[in-house]
């Protein structure tokens, strides 16, 4: 019960500090990169569920996250369309190019996926690249509108973005919350633990793949969209090879099938890559090492270490009871005398 | 209840059953026995639906089961206890004995009942029903293994080598309880090489050697072949 109780106030203190840090810092460049960081967040939130809960490594994550701010940008600036129903649209667009490569990609298993994946993710960036018409090529996308405001609410200024986006992030992390703790959450776990013994159990695991695979592109899609609309410009980048690997780095320091490791990951990475700035790319003589390190100590990040060093200490504590229970109980003392003698020869 | 007919599965090249019969009458317990790599798991796996015949039919309920996918096969009574006591190793007791009432998960009443059953049979898994799976000891793996295959009500249980890697005091418990879940009326298929035991409690049995059944009979006969006797009971 202490233990809830003191989850329970971590959470909500993090959600407070979160509601106020605006008014903390009067850096509007700060706030900017937490949004940033917050918009990386859902997005990674999507791969941890097909990635760390189903075992399914997805390398076409920025893919994804690309078609969710192109539909946007498209649907808000070529076509016109109101911007919430272009937001909705997007998702849905997302989702249905999600299922359609799901179909496909999820035929291979393991590495075959992840290299599937890998080159889905690079065909969508070209496609983005090279597809003059729809997508403006290199030259991207100008002038996406900010969120449309509902009556009294409006999101033109930063301050309000930073909510609007806070407020999806909470959404996300509840709704992966929600399905971790579900039956559907341990069904993917099974998935995860051992394909062939799930399906002795009666689970349809194609069935439940392609859901977490729809699933997560549906959380890339979500970033994407927020992001086209925070940024207000995309061009083909975002849907780059290096997208996908930062959102993993993210994911795996901070812990690959935990809850919270998305939100640590990228708090970190985005902390300290924003310290190293200095370095410009010679930050990743660094951070390839420690990456190194962390995978070959750490395999489940900063929040698996740390739950490994709370059982540890857990274990240690019963241990000790027991031992002296047991001393005080039946354990002969060095004074007394044992009750037979050990017989010799 | 079950009958296999002229079954035949291949890995690539490589035939590791050919044209096995096998016939499981209602309220049976039927062993197969035979060592390592003969076929016996490959014929559980074909039942299971896990691995396509090549050849042959399989009648469950006089029905042919062989082209349904293995969540149907379950929902239709047929539910595999896995060699080498498979569980989800991260998860509590009890998740991992909901985990097998998968095909029933609309039906909480029955799970709470199913769950209720096993505690029963398995005392020892209701003390640890909130430990992590991996952290039993073998025979109590085996024994949450067996339960959580109960979960799923099935009709048939396809038991893959219950006794490997257990003391003998264990594994005589094992067979005891196999005993019992049948006599509540499940028909039990068993793989073992522990002939001896499983002779013991089953009423016939086949004698699988390189992927062909070589002898087959009730299970005095069995225990009286010479053969038999040599191979799997070394006396």
């Amino acid at each position: 019960m202490a233990a809830l109780l003191n989850r329970r106030t971590v959470i909500s203190g993090f959600i407070l500090l979160a509601l106020v840090f605006p008014f903390l810092t009067k850096n509007s460049y700060v706030l900017h990169i937490l949004t940033l960081a917050f918009i990386w967040m859902i997005a990674v939130y999507g791969l941890n569920l097909l990635a760390g809960y189903t075992g399914y490594l997805s390398l076409a994550h920025a893919g994804f996250f690309a078609i969710g701010a192109y539909s946007l940008g498209i649907l808000t600036v070529k076509v016109g369309m109101n911007y919430w129903l272009a937001f909705l649209s997007s998702l849905i667009i997302t989702c249905i190019l999600g299922l359609l490569i799901g179909l496909i990609a999820l035929r291979t298993k393991e590495h075959f996926f992840a290299i599937y994946t890998l080159c889905v993710g690079y065909i969508i960036y070209l496609v983005i690249d090279k597809w003059d018409g729809l997508t403006g090529g290199v030259r991207g996308l100008i002038g996406i509108p900010v969120p449309a405001g509902f009556g009294p609410l409006s999101f033109e200024k930063p301050l309000s973005q930073y909510y609007l986006i806070l407020f999806f992030l909470l959404l996300t992390v509840l709704m992966v919350y929600r399905i971790v703790h579900s039956l559907s959450g341990r069904t993917f776990i099974a998935i995860r633990n051992s394909e062939e013994l799930a399906k002795t159990l009666g689970i349809a695991t194609m069935k439940n793949k392609l859901m977490v695979f729809v699933l997560s592109t549906l959380f890339a899609g979500l970033a994407g969209v927020l992001y086209a609309s925070f940024i207000r410009f995309i061009g083909p980048d975002i849907g780059y090879i290096t997208i996908t690997f930062d959102l993993l780095m993210y994911l795996l320091v901070g812990g690959i099938g935990t809850l919270a490791g998305p939100i640590v990951g990228t708090l970190l990475i985005v902390w300290v890559s924003q310290s190293l700035q200095f370095l410009q790319d010679y930050r990743m003589l660094i951070f390839g090492p420690l990456l190194t390190l962390l995978i070959i100590f750490y395999p489940r990040g900063i929040i698996g270490a740390f739950y490994e060093w709370k059982i540890k200490r857990q274990e240690k504590k019963r241990m000790r009871a027991l031992i002296k229970n047991h001393k005080d109980a039946e354990f002969p003392t060095a004074n007394s005398v044992p009750d037979k003698k050990v017989k010799e020869g | 209840m079950l009958e296999l007919k002229g079954l035949s599965v291949s890995y690539g090249s490589f035939t590791a059953i050919e044209s096995i019969d096998v016939l499981v009458q209602k309220g049976e317990i039927v062993v197969l026995l035979g060592s390592n790599g003969a076929g016996k798991s490959t014929t559980f796996k074909a039942i299971s639906g896990l691995e396509k015949p090549r050849k042959g039919e399989i009648l469950f309920e006089g029905k042919s089961i062989d082209s349904r996918s293995p969540g149907r096969i379950v929902e239709s009574g047929i539910v595999q206890c896995a060699e080498g006591r498979k569980l989800f190793p991260k998860m509590s007791v009890s998740e991992n004995l909901i985990m097998g009432a998968y095909v029933h998960r609309k039906n909480k009443k029955a799970i709470k009942q199913s769950i209720k059953h096993v505690y029963e049979l398995f005392p020892i898994l209701y003390e640890k029903k909130e430990n992590a799976a991996g952290s039993l000891s073998g025979g109590q793996q085996q024994m949450l293994a067996i339960g959580r295959a109960l979960m799923a009500k099935p009709k048939l249980m396809l038991l893959d080598e219950p006794s490997i890697g257990l003391a003998p005091l264990i594994v005589e418990q094992m067979f005891e309880v196999i005993q019992q879940i049948n006599e509540e009326g499940t028909t039990i298929l068993l793989a073992e090489q522990n002939a001896n035991a499983a002779l013991g409690i089953a009423s016939k049995g086949y004698v699988f050697e390189s992927g062909s059944i070589v002898v087959q009979g009730t299970s005095e006969e069995l225990l009286s072949d010479d053969s038999v006797r040599k191979a799997y009971i070394g006396a």
